[in-house]
């Protein structure tokens, strides 16, 4: 259907109303996209919670004025490109790597912010034993993890986080627990470990939650300038292309499917 | 004054990299190499404040040198073979992401877990690839113990003009053995805020990414085609070898890293039995001094290449001669170590006595 | 207190017509467009005049796309006063 057709077949149903321009001056602003995320249009799909988590990480760089400090590192994945989006120094690490990535590069640079940004195939599948041993060390780096449940990028397949019964490309008929193994609640297991100081569950998926998230995004930086360990933060995420649901459904659809089997909330905070 | 001291190699080289002002080191113990990441973790931090991590994995210490060198600060890791295998992706995607540092792999008898032993079988994985794509180290095979701490130095220095990871490739025996060294004094440990470096993005400058990453096929050519570039300048520049009694020679033989020393005795002999040979000693394997094997050619009969393999380096040793001359092999595997009297017998049977 | 008047400015050519926002205002003053943008996507526009500047469309925005704004009749004070979320952090670090 070509555009022209679009318009003729309009039924007219609502009127566009035009902004008010005595409200819409710069000092009446109440929010605007944070200058850290660069005014480029993303790769990611409609309605994908990567967009959310790259504004909040922004708007908290931002906020606490670390943009010149920051270095962050992108995974494989669906956020490969995040440092397209980013407008910090960042590196792009190997597969499952980021955390070791994110390791040397504050290991030199200890005064510096450093972030690894990764989802469940690259922190959960591939590189569990960085991110066990990143944690375990207690790297003064801020983890931000994000969980869909499935391999976004190469299409759809099976991840760590998978739900039982879930189906994706390679587990067709559902994740049968008995042969492909339970989905691993890696936020649980790192909160175990000494070396992390804060560990949080958070998601994108309501304006509430949102908040939250970046609330947590910040704690993980601020805790870092005072050398107390790991922070991790897991956001619960959607993936409305491979779960074959519009956003909105996915997001309906996460409420009621990951959020219980992935509770949010804190699981392991500061004692002082 | 000379500073002089009798150290293992392994240990030298550990030495040499406090030296040259090391910032960061990131290892996995793997005999026979532990003695560097031992040596580091007792004397570094104390002397110049470096970082020394023992990593949970040898995947985990590339990458981490990977981040750490894309801050532009001097950084190494050391393995030995099969430890060196599992970099290879790393070192793949820091060649590509153009990130100076400095690899170390003390090569032991392989395929497989292998021996404990010397080895040269990593000739290939160290000057052909390795990991995939298209990328070349720079690749520098010691033979010395003076070697192992002087290459540390040059090897920053070579990583940093180029932008450009550089590998020693040395082998288990010279790691072990001890050696008079004349130590170089210490360099200052120095952060220079180079300008393709990520370590914070400046307010009135781009951001800087490391990368290997381009998903458009004309633009990774681009990037393809500047690494082949850089790879032809370092072809033009940095070769570096050593013709021991070449001139007047009748035969030569070729051989890298340890194996030179013994062929060196093994060409000794061949004089006292009248029979002029010399040794040609690539030092640089990448870039390989191709012409250099080229012209002595012209003026022996016969060039044999020993090396503790199945037959890697000879390879390039047959593309440098190009028919010109025979050019035989004779090697030892799994970790044995061939002595002057074999390399002499096998040089008498595949060279001299079929040679016009 | 005085009544509350927002309005909110969509990058309609970074809109992917995800719908989220639509979702997420409690006015019900955003649809889908009948349109198309540069990319082939079915935007936002704002259809009723009700919009109170709350901020939740930009909160689940995944593209960065909403600009929201906010008057009251008694002008800018007021403003400062209503929960924001970009000013309602403390900043402890520096």
């Amino acid at each position: 259907m070509s555009m022209n057709e679009r318009d003729l077949l309009e039924d007219k149903h609502f009127e566009q109303v035009i902004s008010d321009e005595s409200i819409c001056t710069k000092e009446n602003i109440v929010y605007e996209k944070p200058e850290t995320l660069l005014d480029v249009s993303m790769h990611y799909c409609p309605g994908c919670g990567h967009g959310v988590a790259h504004r909040i990480l922004a708007e908290v760089i931002d906020e606490l004025g670390i943009q010149q400090e920051v270095i962050g590192v992108a995974p494989v994945g669906c956020s490969v490109l995040a440092y397209n989006y980013l407008n910090i120094d960042m590196s792009e690490a190997a597969h499952g790597r980021a955390s070791a990535v994110a390791t040397g590069i504050k290991r030199v640079l200890p005064e510096k912010y450093v972030f690894s940004y990764q989802g469940d195939g690259d922190l959960a599948a591939i590189g569990t034993g960085e991110t066990i041993h990143t944690c375990n060390r207690g790297e003064n780096i801020l983890i931000i993890f994000i969980n869909n449940g499935i391999y976004g990028m190469t299409g759809g397949q099976m991840a760590p986080t998978t739900l039982p019964g879930m189906k994706s490309t390679t587990s067709p008929f559902g994740r049968d627990v008995a042969t492909m193994g339970a989905p691993l609640k890696i936020t649980e297991l790192l909160a175990q470990l000494p070396g992390t100081y804060y560990v949080t569950r958070q998601s994108v998926h309501k304006p509430l939650n949102v908040r939250k998230a970046k609330k947590a995004i910040q704690k993980g930086f601020e805790y870092q300038k005072l050398n107390k360990g790991t922070c991790f933060v897991e956001i619960v995420s959607n993936c409305p292309s491979n779960w074959k649901m519009t956003p909105v459904e996915s997001n309906k659809w996460l409420d009621e499917n990951m959020l219980p089997f992935y509770p949010l909330g804190d699981i392991k905070v500061p004692k002082d | 004054m000379k500073e002089l001291k009798l150290m293992k190699g392994n240990e030298a080289l550990a030495e040499a990299a406090i030296r040259a002002g090391c910032d960061a080191y990131f290892g996995y113990p793997i005999t026979p190499q532990s003695e560097v990441l031992e040596y580091l973790s007792r004397e570094a931090h104390a002397r110049t404040g470096m970082v020394v991590l023992q990593a949970e994995s040898e995947v985990a210490a590339i990458n981490m040198v990977y981040g750490a060198a894309g801050t532009g600060k001097k950084i190494m890791t050391s393995s030995s073979s099969p430890g060196m295998s599992l970099m290879q992706e790393g070192v793949s995607y820091i060649a590509c992401a153009e990130v100076p540092c400095l690899l170390v792999n003390v090569n032991r008898g392989g395929p497989g877990l292998g021996t404990i032993q010397p080895g040269q079988g990593d000739y290939f994985q160290s000057v052909k690839g390795g990991g995939h794509g298209d990328y070349k180290l720079i690749v520098l095979a010691p033979s010395t113990v003076q070697e192992m701490s002087d290459f540390v130095k040059q090897g920053f220095d070579l990583a940093f003009k180029y932008r450009n990871p550089v590998l020693i490739l040395t082998d288990g025996a010279l790691g072990q053995m001890m050696e008079k060294v004349e130590l170089f004094p210490q360099q200052e440990r120095k952060f220079e805020r180079l300008d393709w470096a990520t370590v914070g993005k400046p307010a009135d400058k781009e951001k800087n990414v490391i990368t290997s990453l381009n998903l458009k096929a004309e633009a990774m050519e681009v990037i393809n085609i500047h690494l082949q570039e850089k790879y032809r300048e370092i072809e033009k520049n940095e070769i570096r070898y050593e013709a021991i009694n070449c001139e007047d020679a009748d035969y030569i033989i070729t051989a890298y890293g340890l194996v030179a020393r013994i062929c060196t005795k093994a060409a000794q002999m061949a004089r006292e039995k009248g029979i002029k040979v010399g040794v040609i000693r690539p030092i640089s394997l990448f870039p390989f001094p191709y012409k250099a094997i080229n012209d002595y050619a012209s003026k022996v009969h016969g060039i044999l290449d020993v090396e503790m393999n199945a037959g890697q380096m000879v390879e390039d040793v047959r593309l440098a001669v190009n028919g010109k001359v025979p050019v035989e092999f004779y090697g030892r595997m799994g970790g044995v170590v061939p002595d002057p009297d074999e390399i002499l017998k096998a040089l008498e049977e595949k060279i001299v006595g079929v040679a016009v | 207190m005085a009544k509350v008047k927002g309005d909110i400015i969509i990058d309609i050519e970074k809109c992917k017509g995800c719908e989220l926002c639509i979702e997420a205002c409690p006015q019900g003053s955003l649809e889908t467009s009948r349109k198309v943008n540069n990319k082939g996507y079915l935007y936002i526009v704002k259809v009723e005049d009700t919009c109170t500047g709350c901020t939740n469309c930009a909160l689940v925005c995944p593209e960065g796309g909403i600009t929201v704004y906010r008057k009251t009749e008694k002008g800018k004070e007021q403003i400062a006063k209503i929960s924001n979320v970009t000013k309602d952090m403390e900043l402890k670090v520096n």
